[in-house]
């Protein structure tokens, strides 16, 4: 009796002897973990902080030369003598033009798309057509960029803007906005086109997915009053989802504010502001990506001012949009 | 045994790679020298041995680099003047020459179809003449029926050689384009579509119908594009030939030129074609790694006295030999 308690007692001794030495590593493993986890989020802010200040030194001489001036100057003229005229008019314009009409193309024809995925799609078509856009995502925006020259531009300049300038010559306003003085396989308006494609798969994803946290109850209780499809979207898919529609609507602007090289490709990277959207224009990605390797001085300053005023307008966007996705969070958690 | 020979083979082909590298010439800056420079480099290194590693990066870039010591020689198509020079220890000098021309893509028109004058082309940049009906192109063209489709102009969006002396030329024939526009790599057109690099404006032009460019000869005839001819200082219509860019360029004045710094536009010469290219080579009077630098030289100056002939299968036009002997003495300032 005595032994088996005694080995008892020594069972639980040595137990505790390994529970502590395992607890102690344990709690190593832990401390390192932590650290290690810590260490690589704060390398972010760390990053983070040190791209703005980079940028910042780098554009500061451009900052005191020119000032506020450079938000509302439309001449760019690197290298005017004696004194270097550069202002962010036309590329601020290019870039925010150039995203709001991809977003006028891209938000109704994905919105379009994911109501049809969730409401009215039939499975078997269903996962086809949402790889097929999942694809469009995974496309490099240089391919973008190449198709866009060499297919989409000269298609357009062909045979689309022609005949919207024939069909709109006569009506003030949009014959200026569709003028006809200048088309040619890279403008404004062709750009705008392939940004929408390739945000398109963006909008698409993240509205099938906030569509199907729509409770069934809620639908199935406005087909049984005798609701139709376009009714129960309208009514209550739409109502239900609309802040995080928002955000992911955000995103894909943010992703269409920063892109570069398709747009470099096809934009025609001309530093002008016409009324047309069928002139060529250019945007701050994009000059800085064709003017960059070629710029010295206040040029390059004013390039480097130009991507932190870019950062600036992203970092905007992309919080507001973290800001309407936390309001959808809390909703759905009340 | 088939696995230690893998390595032995592996360790060879490093050790003659890293070889290589120790040897190879290293350069950086304009892309329109750079089809003969890997030509001469591929000849140079059949009967010498050693290599050119050129990064064909553009002309501000390639200044950068030889500024930032990376690169034994830097090149540009824009002379560098006196100033420069002196602040950065370089010494300059020219390397070849070539044409510049205006390419056009319109329905049945061919290469040398169309006259173009300075005054026109200079309009046309200008956005003063909008379509290729216009008066100014049909007086100079009487023969040709030409389209009334508004013309589509293509220049450099990138900051670019080609540019800086096809402005020049625009700025001497024109008074209008010196004023509102004026010479330099980045300008501030007022008119037209962007392109990044020769190969960009050749590739728009061929895409989109009623556009004019302007390219180094060698792009118009690599991509079949259609040239117009010009006429020149002397009032006379010329072809793009070698023969016509060598009258321009025999009449450059090097002799009188400091450092080589001459810019070859608008000739004077009833058979120049007025619009050229030089283009440059900057390297340290007092060379951090003298090797290096006298590698360099000793490639150049091989260059010089069997590249011609390859020069101008491409279209380039050699150095005269009085520069080349100009050139030469001008050596005697770097540091061996």
């Amino acid at each position: 009796m005595t032994t088996i308690s005694e080995s008892s007692k020594n069972l639980d001794m040595a137990l505790s002897n390994d529970r502590a030495r395992v607890l102690k590593n344990l709690v190593l493993g832990d401390k390192l973990f932590s650290f290690a986890t810590r260490a690589a989020a704060y390398a972010v802010l760390l990053l983070l902080a040190g791209i703005i200040i980079s940028l910042i030194v780098g554009a500061w001489p451009a900052m005191k030369a020119f000032g506020f001036e450079f938000l509302v100057t439309r001449r760019w003229a690197p290298q005017l003598e004696p004194e270097p005229v550069l202002g962010a008019l036309a590329p601020i314009y290019g870039t925010l033009v150039s995203s709001f009409i991809a977003m006028l193309i891209a938000v109704p024809f994905g919105l379009g798309i994911a109501i049809f995925l969730t409401e009215l799609c039939p499975h078997s078509v269903r996962r086809p057509i949402r790889l097929a856009i999942e694809l469009l995502a995974g496309i490099p925006s240089i391919i973008y960029g190449m198709w866009g020259f060499f297919v989409l531009g000269p298609f357009l300049a062909n045979y689309v803007e022609p005949s919207i300038v024939a069909a709109v010559v006569n009506i003030p306003v949009l014959n200026s906005i569709f003028s006809g003085e200048m088309v040619s396989n890279l403008s404004l308006f062709n750009a705008s086109l392939i940004l929408a494609i390739m945000i398109l798969p963006f909008i698409t994803a993240i509205a099938v997915d906030v569509f199907s946290t729509v409770p069934p109850v809620l639908k199935e209780a406005a087909y049984g009053i005798g609701c139709t499809t376009w009714e129960v979207v309208n009514n209550v898919v739409l109502p239900f989802t609309r802040v995080g529609v928002v955000g992911g609507v955000m995103l894909a602007l943010g992703r269409a504010l920063g892109e570069t090289m398709a747009v470099t490709f096809i934009i025609g990277n001309s530093f002008k502001i016409s009324g047309s959207i069928f002139a060529p224009s250019t945007t701050i990605s994009a000059a800085i990506a064709s003017e960059f390797a070629e710029s010295e001085g206040l040029h390059q300053s004013a390039l480097i001012l130009l991507g932190l005023l870019l950062f600036v307008l992203t970092f905007i966007v992309l919080a507001s949009a973290r800001f309407m996705l936390m309001r959808l969070e809390k909703r759905a958690g009340a | 045994m088939k696995f230690t020979s893998l390595i032995a083979a592996g360790f060879a082909l490093a050790a003659s790679v890293s070889v290589a590298f120790a040897e190879d010439i290293s350069g950086a800056g304009a892309t329109f020298p750079y089809p003969i420079y890997s030509k001469w480099a591929d000849a140079y290194k059949k009967v010498s041995g050693v290599g050119l590693n050129y990064q064909s990066i553009g002309s501000g870039a390639g200044r950068k680099q030889i500024q930032a010591k990376t690169v034994t020689f830097g090149a540009t198509d824009i002379p560098q003047k006196e100033e420069y020079l002196n602040t950065n220890g370089f010494v300059q000098f020219p390397m070849v020459m070539g044409g510049i021309v205006a390419i056009v893509n319109l329905e049945g028109v061919a290469g040398g179809d169309l006259v173009l004058d300075g005054d026109t082309l200079a309009n046309i940049y200008l956005g003063k003449v909008k379509t290729w009906d216009d008066a100014a192109i049909s007086k100079l063209n009487p023969k040709s029926k030409l389209p009334s489709l508004p013309i589509i102009v293509i220049r450099r969006s990138d900051g670019s050689g080609t540019t800086f002396n096809f402005t020049t030329y625009l700025s001497a024939v024109s008074a209008d384009f010196k004023k509102s526009v004026g010479a330099g790599e980045a300008v501030e057109w007022p008119v037209g579509i962007g392109a990044a690099g020769n190969a960009g404006v050749a590739a728009n032009v061929m895409q989109t119908k009623g556009s004019i460019g302007y390219v180094e000869y060698a792009y118009a005839t690599q991509n079949g594009l259609a040239w117009t001819d010009m006429v020149n200082a002397a009032g006379k219509r010329v072809k793009p030939t070698l023969s016509s860019f060598k009258a321009a360029a025999a009449k450059g004045d090097w002799a009188n030129a400091k450092n080589f710094y001459l810019i070859l536009a608008n000739s004077s010469g009833e058979a120049s074609w007025p619009m050229m290219a030089t283009t440059f080579i900057l390297m340290y009077a007092q060379p951090s790694d003298p090797a290096a630098s006298s590698a360099a030289l000793k490639y150049f100056d091989w260059a010089y006295s069997n590249g011609g002939k390859m020069a101008e299968d491409l279209d380039y036009v050699p150095m005269p030999d009085s520069v080349i002997a100009q050139v030469r003495s001008a050596w005697k300032g770097i540091a061996k």
